[in-house]
């Protein structure tokens, strides 16, 4: 069962919400493992732009991921300001660096709403929906496929 | 604790019981002739068979069968364990070894392997000289071996159709009749046998008649519920001769007095027998069968073997009788339901007492372990990183914390060196393994060879252990293959027809060394020379020194040779053999001096959680240079450094040039080549002999990592060999030199590099 579906089945759900740049989006509170500020990653050589290095995680060499730059848009400047969220996607522990951690949010299944049809299919792939909170837009990530794997990178 | 686990418990045991079967062996082999060696095998037999046979592993427990019988022989002096024996007996052992492994794994096994085996077997038990493999005949079909049924108490009965096994003994036995007088004692039953079930399959040898004597029965009230009170005298008419029948108390032979004599013989001592013979319903021996209450309590003796067919009555005493020694037989062997049955905890007693000089040990799961190395590890980073803060915030004074950290420091180190400890354990198994691997490449080649072993109590972690089986399969194969010469060549050079391979492991500053020597011909330069020129390897009038020559070997173009006997060189997955050896951060030499032999020397790292590493700079960041892959360090000269074509640049090391390889750059962590004038070059050794100087911007320091795995949570990086956490907490990459001298060379580093960038 991949990770969209297992959430789709589950009634209402956790999400933590975030924000990169001026926009905000969130993930299911199930993948996340831990909050932690920004250290100094240790580069990778050949690494695409998104990828920041990797850290020590108490000894796991966990990955670190630009989450602006993986959107396409901006690259971030890591300051001891940015926060990385530690998510388990499959088998692995990978970070994903953003700007800031802004909210726990409680939704039903039925507040999620489909991804709204729009020209790029980069954006669509990351998306599994919307979320209409306070008049504000929530994007809902697939976490999945911004973390990808080996064999869909090696196709 | 389920079946399963029980099971689980079985075969571990088993797989000592593999290791001490052969290890005896091997001894035995040796000349080796104290009765406690053929002792300790025929126990490790016995065991797996008793195990195997409460497991229903009929398979495997008619094998063990046969084999035991035959080690029995030996046991008992009346087969002289020579080399041919034991040549039929080491490769019973390889095959009761691959049939626990089908076993458990639920593979299949070379079924005409092991039933020629048998027939080997049972031809030395029967004194016959060891049978050439074609003559083996009309094997008994081992499947049609009955299924041991499971009585109510849960404990197998190991039951065989000794027909079978018999029937290809040579048909001289007569049948005769046997006075048999059993008598068990108390233990018989407190272990979980059935004296009943012993008769069942006595009465299954031929036509039986039995009595009970029941003399010694007290009266009801004086009676002890767990002694045993009974003993039974039967008449067998059989033609499977004595031992068939001692086989069927086998498992109870220290338990019980047992007589066995030829009627004839005994006619005359029969009668005086203090026994009252009771007549005995052998119908109650059948399960099935209904126990009918006796009438007649005076059955003559002419009579009795009638009883079975008529399935009439027997006396009523007799029938009571059989019901007290089946509940006595019962209440005991409630107790020891789910134990392994009798024999095989008697076996392992036995066993124990032997080995009771050896410390002892616990069997813990590896995962375990792993947690407390990778523990242990951060518990090293952390003080480490605890004594650099403490260094930076420059607190100096107190001398209290200071002296506490250089506590900490050693304490911390005592732990990681104990743990590590943990895992160590001796190369005895692999070398074990070896033997196998040796006598069927004897067999295949038709020569003859003796392995040699030294030092297999060697420690090493359990990783490297693990991947040191394979490399040293290939090289044991090539050293028979190739190495070693035909017996009549030996013979012709002078030699023992016997070829020697021996097998040295032992430490040296650190790291385990293991030599593979051989007393063959040793390497065919010439030959291998012409076949290097044919390749492309060399060119024709290349000017090569011997050492460079037998080097030639470990190329990659040898082992993509169509047929490789064809050179008396040893081609086959040398190069194989050199990589994997390599991924264990070893090393790899030869040494063969023409006509006398060859010796392949490795050394190896202790563990492969910890790496002696060479701390680097480059472009700002900081790199593990493995240390065993760096033959020297050197600060170039400009005058030494040679530009070479637009881009290639050589530095000349005594005369020689050495292609420099930029790091940073390979790595892609700066754009351009750095000037080596500002630089220093780790002089490196790669796969083929040819060496490179990988410039790096500055050395800091030489150290031992904790090893990490970047795949868990990355991919694996070309040019990256694994990470490691510095004592700043910071991730540090360890290099992967092979991989970055081959990319030099042009294999360049990027294809899948360029995936995982589009990814």
């Amino acid at each position: 069962m991949t990770y969209a579906a297992k959430n789709l089945t589950t009634g209402g759900r956790e999400l933590i919400a975030f924000r990169v740049g001026d926009q905000e989006f969130c993930v299911n509170i199930m993948s996340v493992r831990e909050i932690r500020g920004w250290t100094p990653a240790t580069p990778m050589p050949h690494a695409p732009p998104y990828m920041l290095g990797v850290i020590n995680l108490r000894g796991a060499v966990l990955p670190i991921i630009d989450f602006s730059a993986r959107l396409g848009m901006k690259a971030a400047e890591p300051t001891v300001r940015h926060v990385i969220i530690v998510a388990q996607v499959n088998t692995r522990v990978v970070g994903l660096l953003v700007d800031a951690v802004s909210d726990i949010l409680t939704v039903a299944d039925s507040d999620i709403q489909p991804t709204p049809e729009i020209a790029s299919d980069f954006e669509r792939s990351f998306a599994r929906g919307v979320l209409a909170i306070e008049g504000r837009m929530i994007c809902l990530v697939e976490l999945d496929s911004v973390f990808p794997n080996e064999e869909r990178e090696a196709a | 604790m389920d079946m399963n686990e029980i099971k689980e418990i079985f075969f571990q045991e088993c797989e000592e019981q593999l290791a001490e079967l052969e290890s005896g062996l091997l001894k035995l082999n040796d000349g080796d002739r104290d009765p406690e060696t053929v002792n300790a095998v025929f126990r490790a037999v016995h065991s797996i068979k008793g195990g195997a046979g409460a497991f229903g592993l009929d398979d495997l427990v008619s094998f063990a069968h046969v084999f035991e019988t035959t080690l029995d022989c030996v046991r008992s002096n009346r087969l002289e364990p020579t080399q041919d024996v034991l040549k039929v007996m080491l490769r019973s052992a390889d095959v009761l070894s691959d049939l626990t492994n089908a076993a458990r794994d639920g593979g299949s096994v070379d079924e005409a392997r092991s039933r020629q085996l048998i027939n080997e077997l049972e031809a030395l038990a029967n004194g016959e000289l060891p049978q050439p493999a074609a003559e083996a005949v009309k094997a008994a079909p081992v499947a049609e071996v009955p299924r041991p049924t499971m009585n109510e108490e849960g404990f197998q009965p190991v039951a065989f159709n000794f027909d079978e096994f018999e029937s290809s003994e040579a048909p001289t036995i007569e049948p005769s009749t046997f006075e048999i007088v059993f008598k068990p004692k108390s233990e018989l039953y407190s272990k979980g046998n059935d004296a009943t079930l012993l008769l069942r399959d006595l009465s299954r040898l031929g036509e039986m008649s039995i009595h009970c004597d029941m003399d010694e029965l007290p009266a009801l009230d004086g009676m002890n519920p767990e002694a045993a009170y009974f003993s039974w005298k039967i008449s067998l008419k059989t033609d499977k001769g004595e031992d068939a029948i001692r086989t069927v108390f086998e498992f109870a032979e220290w338990d019980c007095d047992l007589d066995v004599t030829l009627a004839d013989e005994s006619a005359g001592a029969r009668e005086e027998l203090p026994m009252h013979p009771v007549p005995f319903d052998l119908s109650l021996l059948d399960e099935d069968a209904p126990l009918t209450p006796a009438e007649d309590e005076d059955q003559s003796a002419e009579q009795q073997h009638e009883l079975r067919d008529a399935a009439i009555s027997a006396a009523a005493t007799a029938n009571k009788v059989v019901q007290m020694a089946q509940t006595a037989a019962r209440a005991p062997a409630e107790t020891a339901k789910s134990a392994a049955p009798a024999p095989v905890s008697a076996a392992q007693a036995a066993s124990q007492q032997t080995a009771s000089a050896a410390t002892p040990t616990i069997r813990v799961d590896l995962d375990r372990v792993d947690r407390l190395i990778n523990l242990v590890g951060e518990l090293v980073i952390n003080q480490a990183m605890l004594s650099q803060s403490v260094i930076e915030n420059d607190t100096n004074g107190t001398s209290s914390i200071n002296m506490g950290l250089e506590e900490l420091q050693q304490l911390t180190r005592e732990i990681q060196d104990s743990v590590m400890a943990i895992r160590a354990q001796p190369v005895k198994p692999v070398f074990q393994r070896m033997s196998r691997i040796v006598r069927e490449i004897a067999d295949m080649t038709g020569k003859s060879v003796r392995l040699v072993t030294e030092g297999e109590n060697t420690e090493v972690d359990k990783t490297v252990i693990d991947k040191l089986a394979e490399p040293l399969t290939h090289m044991i194969r090539n050293a028979v293959d190739h190495g070693l010469e035909t017996p009549e060549k030996r013979v012709a050079a002078g030699k023992t027809p016997e070829g020697t391979v021996r097998l040295t492991a032992k430490h040296r500053s650190g790291r385990i060394v293991i030599e593979l020597a051989d007393d063959g011909a040793g390497i065919n330069r010439e030959k291998v020379r012409q076949k290097a020129i044919d390749n492309d390897l060399i060119a024709a009038d290349a000017n090569l020194s011997d050492e460079e020559v037998d080097n030639l070997i470990f190329h990659a173009g040898f082992s993509t040779a169509d047929k490789i006997s064809d050179i008396s060189g040893r081609g086959v997955g040398m190069d194989v053999v050199k990589r994997s050896i390599q991924a264990l951060g070893g090393r790899i030499n030869i040494s063969s001096r023409p006509g006398q032999g060859s010796t392949f020397t490795m050394s190896l790292p202790l563990t492969l959680a910890v790496l002696d590493g060479m701390v680097v700079t480059v472009a700002n960041q900081t790199l593990v240079v493995p240390l065993t892959a760096i033959v020297e360090t050197l600060q170039p000269e400009a005058s030494a450094i040679h530009s070479f074509g637009a881009s290639q640049r050589l530095i000349s090391i005594r005369n020689s040039f050495c292609p420099l390889v930029d790091v940073g750059r390979i790595l892609n962590f700066r754009a351009t080549q750095a000037n080596p004038v500002e630089g220093v070059a780790l002089l490196v050794e790669s796969e083929g002999g040819g060496q490179r100087a990988l410039m790096v911007d500055a050395i800091q320091g030489q150290r031992q990592v904790v090893i990490k795995s970047l795949e868990a949570n990355y991919t694996h990086v070309p040019g990256i060999a694994a990470a490691t956490i510095l004592g700043d907490g910071r991730v540090a990459l360890i290099l992967d030199v092979d991989a970055i001298v081959s990319a030099s060379r042009g294999q360049s580093l990027k294809p899948e590099m360029t995936l995982a960038a589009a990814g």
